[in-house]
């Protein structure tokens, strides 16, 4: 069964953005947490609450896999969500638009999209244990 | 830019003209690394020693760290300026966003100079420098600020709104910045530097790409490392328990907590503003500052009835135990929502919490003394413990417009040489003193620190750990205590993690990012700048003497009982025969 990532607990973030510094560390070999495919963020100010803009995996047909013209963004085995092959990418940007809820980040640097790849270093590092890499329900 | 480089990166604007320029500093990084080491040296030479501390050519400079955001917990920016309330060195230190926002706007560090022409905020959107026009902004609080500037920037990216408040706009010489709502640059008096500037706000916005280096395997293994000691250890359990208030009670049974302006150390009222007690009662939620998974911040629901009917009203406020004591202890107050009260009024005007705390409870004990008298401050006959009064002396202070009110937002030190009274201000160095009262530790650590804060050399710790608690090891550990932080402040490690960063891991942690620095080349560093920040204190008039310590000290018990100034003496000589054999 395919894993997604959920964050289920944001009532816990204290906004440290932890998550963010390990994807961009872990995955994108980056000090910056702009190169993070989960974006924690304060609605409100910082006494509104906080959220975790992420990828929901979606089920196929998959809108950014639909809209690659490449073979960098395929459906991922098993279903929901996609995997991603950077090798393939030529930046199009097509995928960032095509994003339903708009999680998809844009490296400026390397003109490539920031995708989750659904491997939970985010929640790893999570202090609060707010986010879970759970067994995705394949309808 | 330090990462991947050799120099610090500093952007000078001069906000006279609105313009800015580049400065690439091989020597900064060298001898200085960041935060207090880069923002004292630049402060330094650029300081005006003739001038006053509100004259439009003074700096102001704010650091960064080579170590800020990439490792855990390391928060902090240093800002450095004449303080206006002690005519002296001014530094402070505060954690939030903006450390991590200027990064990765691209800079090291920033030093403003001149004054704008008219009442402005500077926007810093990576290498896009504007200043824009906050005449609407005039007398906006520091909470309405944040939220009007961070409406009014649109780029993207990692941001962080620095900005003063009414009190800073007038003046009051402990007016602080509020930075990102929860933290700030409290104290001496930055908040009024930066008024005098006609500066009302910094919004930095950030979104440079920082390569990690090639071969990361060691900075991710170390990055871990420390995660698990942060998060796993007792290290840092403390700040996110219960948190700084988790003081207030052991304080209190060891006779160490100041109460009713240092007249004793024990309050009758403690275990009602006691952390437990806020945390049980009032305590929703915690925030942290950018790349700090301990999230020290503790935030309250202050929540009170404003008509019949169940008509309430919220807000929510952080507290810690300096702000529970400088407003609690110190004045009497026993009551949780009256403090939280205070703490809201005081953080929205824009002042120190703790120096408005020890002016309020100075002018207390002169009112009752006959030397002030509530005519000479709109009316308010201020009463320990009488959270109303006290309320209304707040807006007294902020807006100026009482005699009294003028000389309290100078300082307590100098409405008691105006009015009487200096035998019992709570100051040391021209500051209000922190929560603690434990020794002479903490009284020689208040006078010599640079900042003249408790966090300068933890003297209050001393005196509770140190033995044999003599003359000598007492002024040893306060120098070699600063001179260890100031490697700390220099990399910006946030202090509560001293526990977890010693030298040996700091000196680890820069060379997974190729910052070559022992362990030893660090402690040198940190002593050599100790002793180059008190030359240039002492230019700007720091003296260490035993006059200016108030009589108050000398007859409120300590946890080291009461303190001899035949004593305070010995310690100052052995200090000053230090100061001779580094500095001559």
């Amino acid at each position: 069964m395919p894993k997604i990532l959920t964050a289920p607990r944001m009532a816990r973030c204290i906004g440290c953005e932890s998550c963010m510094l390990a994807c961009a560390r872990m995955v994108y070999q980056s000090f910056s947490p702009y190169k993070s495919a989960i974006q924690v963020r304060s609605r409100g100010g910082l006494m509104g609450r906080m959220v975790a803009e992420i990828c929901t995996a979606c089920a196929e047909p998959v809108p950014c896999v639909e809209a690659c013209p490449t073979e960098a963004l395929t459906p991922r085995a098993g279903g929901r969500g996609m995997t991603y092959r950077k090798a393939e990418c030529i930046g199009c940007h097509k995928c960032v638009e095509a994003c339903p809820i708009q999680v998809i980040g844009w490296d400026q640097q390397e003109n490539k999209p920031v995708v989750c790849v659904f491997c939970g270093q985010c929640a790893r590092f999570c202090p609060h244990d707010c986010l879970e890499l759970a067994d995705a329900e394949v309808g | 830019m330090m990462l991947n480089s050799d120099f610090v990166r500093v952007l000078h604007v001069d906000l006279t003209t609105g313009e800015s320029h580049l400065q690439d500093r091989h020597d900064l990084w060298l001898d200085y690394l960041g935060g207090t080491g880069v923002a004292s040296r630049l402060l330094d030479e650029s300081v005006h020693v003739d001038r006053d501390a509100f004259d439009a050519s003074q700096p102001v400079a704010f650091a960064n760290g080579p170590l800020t955001t990439i490792f855990p917990v390391v928060t902090k920016a240093s800002a450095t300026f004449r303080s206006p309330l002690t005519g002296e060195y001014g530094e402070s230190n505060a954690g939030g966003h903006i450390a991590s926002a200027l990064r990765y706007a691209g800079y090291d560090a920033l030093l403003l100079t001149g004054a704008a022409k008219r009442l402005s905020y500077l926007v810093i959107d990576g290498d896009k420098v504007v200043l824009r026009a906050a005449d609407a902004l005039l007398g906006m609080d520091t909470i309405e600020t944040g939220r009007v500037v961070r409406d009014l920037i649109t780029g993207a990216g990692h941001r962080s709104i620095l900005r003063i408040g009414p009190a800073g706009e007038s003046r009051i010489r402990y007016a602080n910045a509020n930075v990102d709502t929860y933290r700030h640059f409290g104290r001496l008096g930055l908040g009024a530097v930066l008024g005098s500037k006609n500066l009302k706000a910094i919004a930095i916005i950030g979104q440079k790409a920082l390569n990690l280096p090639a071969d990361s395997r060691a900075y991710k293994k170390l990055y871990a490392e420390i995660y698990d000691r942060v998060l796993h250890t007792d290290a840092m359990k403390k700040y996110h328990e219960l948190g700084t208030s988790s003081n207030i009670l052991p304080l209190n049974e060891l006779g160490a907590l100041p109460t009713y302006n240092l007249r004793q150390g024990y309050f009758g009222e403690a275990a009602e503003i006691s952390g437990e007690a806020f945390a049980e009662a009032e305590l929703i939620t915690k925030r942290a500052c950018a790349g700090c998974q301990i999230g020290c911040i503790h935030v309250a629901l202050y929540r009170r009835p404003f008509a019949p009917g169940w008509e309430y009203e919220s807000t929510m406020v952080a507290y810690d135990h300096e702000l529970v004591y400088a407003v609690g202890s110190l004045l009497g107050l026993g009551n949780r929502p009256h403090i939280l009260r205070l703490i809201e009024e005081i953080d929205r005007a824009g002042m120190d919490a703790i120096s408005c705390g020890t002016a309020l409870a100075w002018a207390t004990e002169a009112m009752e003394k006959g030397a002030v008298g509530p005519e000479q401050f709109e009316g308010v006959d201020l009463r320990w413990g009488d959270v109303e009064r006290y309320s209304r002396a707040v807006t007294a202070i902020a807006s100026g417009t009482s005699e009294l009110g003028q000389w309290l937002g100078q300082g307590e030190v100098a409405a008691a040489r105006h009015y009487g009274g200096a035998d019992y201000v709570a100051a040391a160095g021209g500051q209000g003193i922190a929560g603690y009262w434990t020794g002479y530790a903490h009284v020689l650590g208040h006078l010599l620190g640079a900042r003249h804060s408790h966090l300068d050399n933890a003297g209050y710790a001393i005196d509770q750990k140190l033995e044999p608690y003599t003359d000598e090891a007492i002024v040893d550990r306060i120098i070699a205590d600063e001179a260890e932080r100031i490697v700390q402040t220099s990399t910006a490690i946030c202090l509560f993690a001293r526990g977890v960063y010693d030298l040996g891991t700091i000196s680890q942690a820069l060379a997974t990012v190729g910052i070559e620095r022992s362990a030893d080349d660090l402690r040198s560093m940190g002593q050599r700048i100790y002793w180059e920040r008190i030359r240039l204190r002492e230019r700007l008039g720091f003296q260490a003497r035993l006059e200016d310590l108030p009589h108050r000290f000398f007859e409120t018990p300590t946890l080291r009982g009461l303190l001899q100034p035949e004593r305070m003496a010995r310690l100052l000589a052995i200090y000053q025969e230090r100061r001779a054999a580094a500095i001559g």
